[in-house]
């Protein structure tokens, strides 16, 4: 067994750091990246390409000046190496947090259970050692406290705590356990206590940390349909300028203007939109990246992307909204009921039984001084979906105690023969009015009491679901409570709608009726039951803690577990349409200035009066052109960090934010290269002169 | 300044009412006068072969659209070849050269009204009353029937505009848009029909000619002219102008158009005529927000529109007056000293603005910064437009706007609910690469081979010049630089070219893309989607049509009307 001591908390770090050598890598990538098969997937970039070409050939045939060609050449060269370096740069952030994760996958040895059904804890021998790569989904394996799990699978048997931090970075660790809706493991993590066997889900190389690997690297990214989209109107506009400056020189021929191909070449490079061209691909990678540095495993870009038109969230109140584990916080006496009466049944009720609710009476019971021991002869009933209560028989049948929800009770009691007072159903609204859950004791025919189950709203919900409502997505709560209790939560939660008394197919049912009336639907589930409705909904995020069948089903998982992180996944869809919107819009505002850089340089030897339009005061024609080259080449890196961090996003009114943009990238975008081109002029005419 | 203020004032104050009407009788729901019109109408449906309430798809809509253009396109070319052995030819004009019947006929059936012919010389009562009236009349409804089913298809199609159905519910099927052939009838009889009627009354009430009668001979007062004797042409020239300043035309009866004052004898027909330019395009867009049911719709169309027409005619008015040639002589060369440069100017931005193209002075003339604003208004063709044409051009630039401002508010770009994608963004793409493609590849070709082309002018006015006239072809609006010598083979083919390229492709692309987008699933819009209905919204879509235009045009406008700007402004 390899054990490894992992550093946590890091792979995931800062979005926009990066190390000086894979700095270094990048600036290698940027130079493979000029291969053709590459290339022709950018038509900006490969115009740009083009464009150096032709210009190093005009320079080699001695049609224009040396020194004026060669530099000409070396920025369009420098030009598209900035884009592939942005490209190299973002794909090497997900490298890193994928060599991070590999080194959680290599040389894991497993402990094959070959008898499952005879397999007790801490048992040895009948076990077969072998590594995990040869595992296959339906072995069972065995693992132990210090050991890290071999493969992804589901736990069938035990309950432990595991540290994830290898996937998620997060050093906490977590309780998994099997036979709830928090038994899925993943390979590479490890067990901190206990032990457990894992039945095996994943073919080897399709485990979630391989598939992982591949989607950070962008060893498969596919455009989103999105990014298609601006693809092609960039190819448009890249036309549109191809047309501008071959029909220049016929045009300028007629007037005596003889324009020197160099130029054109460097005017249309300065129009066509390579700022956007050269980010474009990066934007698309970092946003993949962003998702994950928020722990959320997005299966594709277009996950990503849809979620940030995302307008209604369908959550489930337990575990999302409300810690989940509901306690017992008070026993309610019917009126001639003794409250310790009450209270020792609805102890002896749940003394053997498991679930976090009959554990909290257990306690409350103890709490409130009940001393009473493990009954002798006692037969427990467990809770089944059929009968839907629990409880025990004591004294070989005679004293039947039960506890369950208020109509079932009801209908035990009538059937036994025995009277349900009136008292009690006041009784059981009042403590659900208050948003607890109320469970109805009896024993034998008389109906005792009732036990208040309080289930604590999380802290911090309500602010994240106001969040989303200024983002313009309505919150669902889903929840089995009775109309009341639901009430009383969505009210605290801050949730815009709810659906009480849900059964799994109205979770669906719901989705399907949001969508037809055409909206965008996110779910976010964790139970084998969620996995229909995490399959229908156009975002579907599946909590890592969950089921395998609910992550298969969702495109997405959240490797935190944490529900409300839909709002994160989000922003980070919408910070993606926002930056690329914004770069394209301030790449097309920039050609208004380059413009003015580069027409009256065009134009002033054949015509005097053009002086007039060098609105810049550029020191001659040819500096004026290399500056427009010069800022059109710097302005990619310049953009880097924001093509990677993405446009910051603040929730606000789509009308606001469309102002707020429009006047940083627009008119922000046509005055910045004014005054950049004049620096850059100023810094050409000392350095080199006219 | 005041007569500007006026026209636009009456403009919208008419507009309104106009537009309203409008949206009802397009919207055909039942409406006052249905037992007249619909006795009118039922005969035109019976021999179309069509029941006016059946609906068609986008391509069925243009498929008929395109059968008509090619039948009636066909019809009058003829007409024109043979009208020397025809009857109503009194003064005995010939048939016209067949490349010259072919530019006047696509010229004409594409509501261009571009002309290389001289129509009281070239064209006989006949060819002039129904081939070109008859095009007048109905090319401008032909228009507005495209935008009007581009409108429906936005909104859904017919199906989903009716109350109390779901929009949801049309999804994956292809929309009704409408009927082809009732939109143009019923907007033929019932609007513009009507309209023009009024207007021949009072321009003849005005002294514009109205008659079947030959021209008389007059004896000219002066005689220094070496002329002794001269045929005054007459004919039925109130009706047409009535149609060609209403219906967005431009094309007059005599050569010179409005500035003769056989077209424009008075102040007052020169205000009737001034406010006709632009009164259908400015009831068009009143007519949006009661057609689809978004009234705020017709808010960000108007205002837009008006922004653009204000910003557009003061700085035409203010350049001609001001900048290089507005000293004494220069100035009044080629306008009437009846008008004066301002409401020659006026005029000028108006017919420009509303691809018109009826003249009241001569363009060619124009301070070459005027010139540059006149191109300005054509090459975005979307400040009023056309008939229909106008209103159609801005919903393409809107939905450029959408896009990129829909990226800019964190949602994949919706308009009206429903996603715009790779595929609309593929069709609106075409349409951005026609426009340079058509104009300054023409321009290019023409300035390089002076040879084939017979251009009349050198220097910078010369681009100008070749410019204007491609503009004005794929703009459909028909002004010209008249020093061009244009009835040549050259010019009569490539234009009769640009002219289709500029009509068919512009009408047609964006019906469908809006017929792709109703086949869409629709979302409701919520607090989060992009409300296109403000003034953030209207100045970002002014903004993609300022910069979009400039980018494509800045060298060529800089080394027409601006170098010769310049080099005026030098001497």
């Amino acid at each position: 067994m390899i054990q490894q001591s992992h550093q946590t908390k890091t792979q995931h770090g800062h979005p926009a750091s990066i190390d000086a050598a894979s700095l270094r890598a990048s600036v290698r990538d940027a130079f493979l990246k000029l291969a053709p098969r590459h290339i022709v997937k950018s038509p900006v970039m490969a115009i740009v390409l083009g464009g150096t070409l032709l210009a190093a050939s005009i320079t080699l045939a001695g049609a224009a000046p040396a020194g004026f060609g060669w530099a000409v050449t070396a920025i369009l060269l420098v030009t598209v190496l900035f884009g592939n370096f942005a490209e190299a740069v973002a794909e090497a952030r997900g490298r890193g947090q994928a060599s991070s994760l590999r080194r959680a996958r290599k040389d894991l040895v497993a402990r094959r259970v070959d008898d499952v059904k005879g397999f007790r804890p801490g048992m040895r021998g009948n076990e077969t050692q072998l590594p995990a790569a040869d595992l296959r989904p339906g072995d069972h394996v065995v693992v132990s406290e210090g050991e890290l799990i071999p493969a992804d699978g589901e736990i069938v048997h035990g309950l432990a705590t595991i540290n994830e931090s290898a996937v998620t970075g997060e050093s906490a660790p977590v309780l998994r356990e099997a036979g709830t809706d928090r038994s899925g493991v993943i390979g590479g993590t490890k067990v901190l206590s206990d032990e457990i066997v894992v039945r095996v889900t994943a073919e080897p190389g399709h485990s979630f940390l391989d598939r992982m690997i591949a989607l950070v690297e962008g060893a498969n990214r596919q455009k989103t349909p999105n990014e298609i989209a601006l693809t092609m109107l960039l190819a448009a506009m890249t036309l549109t300028f191809l047309i501008v400056v071959a029909t220049l020189s016929a045009i300028g021929a007629f007037v005596g203007v003889h324009v020197d191909p160099l130029l054109l070449i460097a005017l249309l490079v300065c129009l066509i939109p390579t700022t956007i061209g050269g980010l474009l691909p990066a934007i698309g990678i970092a946003g993949m990246n962003r998702a994950l540095s928020a722990n959320v495993l997005a299966k594709s870009g277009k996950a990503v992307e849809v979620a940030g038109d995302v307008d209604v969230l369908l959550l489930d109140k337990t575990g999302t909204i409300t810690h989940g584990d509901r306690q017992a916080t008070a026993f309610h006496a019917l009126t001639g009921i003794n409250v310790e009466q009450l209270r020792d049944a609805a102890l002896l009720s749940s003394l053997a039984d498991p679930t976090p609710e009959g554990k909290s009476v257990v306690r409350l019971a103890r709490e409130q001084g009940a001393a009473m021991q493990d009954p002798a002869h006692a037969h427990y009933i467990q809770f089944t979906a059929q009968t839907r209560m629990s409880g025990v028989d004591l004294d070989a049948g005679a004293r039947l105690i039960r506890k369950g929800a208020g109509d079932t009770i009801e209908r035990h009691v009538l059937a036994l023969g025995g009277e349900v007072p009136a008292e009690l159903k006041a009784r059981v609204e009042q403590v659900a009015r208050g948003g607890a859950t109320p469970l109805v004791v009896s024993e034998g025919r008389y109906v005792l009491g009732v036990i208040e189950l309080s289930d604590v709203v999380k802290h911090g919900v309500k602010d994240k679901f106001a969040r989303l409502r200024a983002m313009g997505i309505k919150t669902v709560m889903i929840t089995g409570d009775n109309p009341l209790t639901a009430a009383a939560i969505a009210a605290e939660a801050g949730v815009d709608d709810y659906i009480a008394e849900a059964r799994p197919e109205d979770k669906l049912a719901r989705i399907r009726s949001e969508q037809a009336s055409g909206r965008l639907v996110a779910m976010v589930g964790d139970g084998t039951n969620d996995a229909p409705a995490l399959a229908q909904a156009d975002v579907g995020l599946a909590m890592n803690s969950g089921t395998q069948a609910a992550k298969e089903a969702g495109n997405m998982v959240d490797l935190d577990s944490d529900p409300t992180k839909l709002l994160a996944v989000v922003e980070v869809g919408k910070q993606q349409l926002i930056t690329r919107g914004a770069l394209t819009t301030f790449s097309l505002a920039n050609d208004v200035s380059k413009y003015f850089a580069i027409l009256p340089a065009l134009f002033a030897a054949a015509i005097p009066s053009m002086a007039a339009l060098n609105v810049m005061g550029l020191s001659s024609p040819k500096n004026a052109v290399l500056a427009a080259l010069i800022f059109n080449a710097l302005v990619i890196p310049a953009l880097i960090p924001l093509a990677l961090r993405g446009v910051r996003f603040k929730p606000a009114s789509a009308t606001v934010l469309l102002r707020r943009n429009m006047l940083l990238y627009g008119v922000g975008g046509v005055l910045l290269p004014f005054v950049a081109i004049k620096l850059v002029d100023l810094a050409l005419d000392a350095t080199i002169g006219t | 300044m005041i007569e500007a203020l006026l026209v636009l004032a009456l403009a919208i104050g008419l507009g309104w009412p106009l537009g309203r009407y409008l949206a009802a009788v397009m919207r055909g729901a039942p409406m006052r006068g249905d037992r007249l019109f619909d006795w009118i109408e039922r005969p035109f449906y019976r021999l179309l072969g069509t029941d006016p309430r059946r609906g068609m798809s986008w391509r069925g809509y243009a498929k008929a659209f395109a059968l008509s253009n090619l039948v009636v396109g066909g019809l009058v070319w003829g007409l024109f070849m043979t009208q020397a052995w025809l009857p109503l030819n009194p003064d005995a004009i010939p048939n016209l050269r067949w490349d010259t019947a072919l530019h006047t006929m696509v010229s004409f059936l594409t509501n261009t009204n571009q002309q290389h012919y001289s129509g009281q010389a070239q064209l006989s009562y006949l060819s002039q009353m129904v081939g070109i009236v008859g095009l007048q009349m109905a090319t401008p409804m032909m228009g507005l029937a495209l935008v009007v089913a581009t409108l429906r298809a936005l909104m859904g199609g017919r199906q989903a505009m009716q109350h109390g159905s779901d929009p949801a519910s049309t999804a994956g099927s292809e929309a009704d848009v409408g009927n082809y052939w009732a939109d143009v009838v019923r907007g033929g009889l019932r609007f513009l029909l009507p309209l023009c009627l009024l207007w021949s009354v009072l321009l003849t009430s005005q002294g514009v000619p109205s008659t079947l009668q030959g021209g008389p001979i007059a004896t000219p007062v002066d005689a220094s002219a070496g002329m002794t004797q001269q045929k005054l042409p007459l004919g039925p020239v109130a009706p047409m102008v009535a149609i060609k300043q209403l219906g967005t035309n431009g094309g007059g009866w005599y050569g010179p158009n409005s500035s003769v004052p056989l077209e424009n004898p008075t102040p007052f027909s020169n205000l009737l005529e001034t406010l006709a330019l632009i009164l259908i395009p400015v009831a068009v867009a009143f007519m949006v927000g009661p057609f689809t049911g978004r009234r705020k719709f017709t808010a960000l169309v108007f205002g837009s529109m008006l922004l653009m027409s204000v910003l557009s005619t003061g700085t035409g008015i203010v350049l001609e007056g001001h900048t290089a040639s507005a000293a004494a002589p220069l100035l009044m060369e080629g306008k009437e000293v009846r008008f004066g440069a301002n409401a020659s100017a006026l005029w000028a931005t108006l017919t420009t603005q509303t691809s018109n193209g009826s003249v009241n002075a001569m363009h060619d003339s124009l301070a070459p910064l005027t010139g540059l604003v006149t191109l300005g208004n054509m090459l975005v063709n979307a400040i009023w437009g056309g008939i229909g044409c106008g209103l159609q051009q801005f919903i393409v630039y809107l939905l450029l706007a959408v896009f990129l401002a829909g990226l800019m508010t964190g949602r994949t770009p919706e308009l009206f609910g429903r996603k715009i994608e790779a595929r609309e963004v593929r069709l609106l793409s075409l349409l951005i690469l026609l426009q340079p493609l058509a104009l300054l590849g023409f321009t290019a070709l023409t300035l390089a081979l002076p040879q084939f082309t017979d251009n009349s002018n050198p220097g910078f006015h010369g681009i100008s010049q070749v410019f204007y006239e491609y503009t004005s072809a794929f703009a459909n609006n028909g002004s010209g630089f008249e020093g061009l010598g244009d009835a040549t083979y050259w010019w009569n083919l490539t234009c009769s070219l640009v002219l289709a390229l500029g009509r068919y492709p512009a009408l047609i692309v964006p019906l469908a893309v809006a017929a792709s987008l109703a086949r869409k699933r629709h979302a409701p819009e919520g607090p989060g989607s992009l409300h296109i209905e403000t003034p953030t919204f209207a100045l970002t879509t002014i903004a993609v049509i300022v910069i979009l235009t400039l980018l494509q045009f800045m060298p060529v406008l800089v080394l027409g009307p601006v170098a010769e700007h310049l080099s005026l402004a030098a001497h």
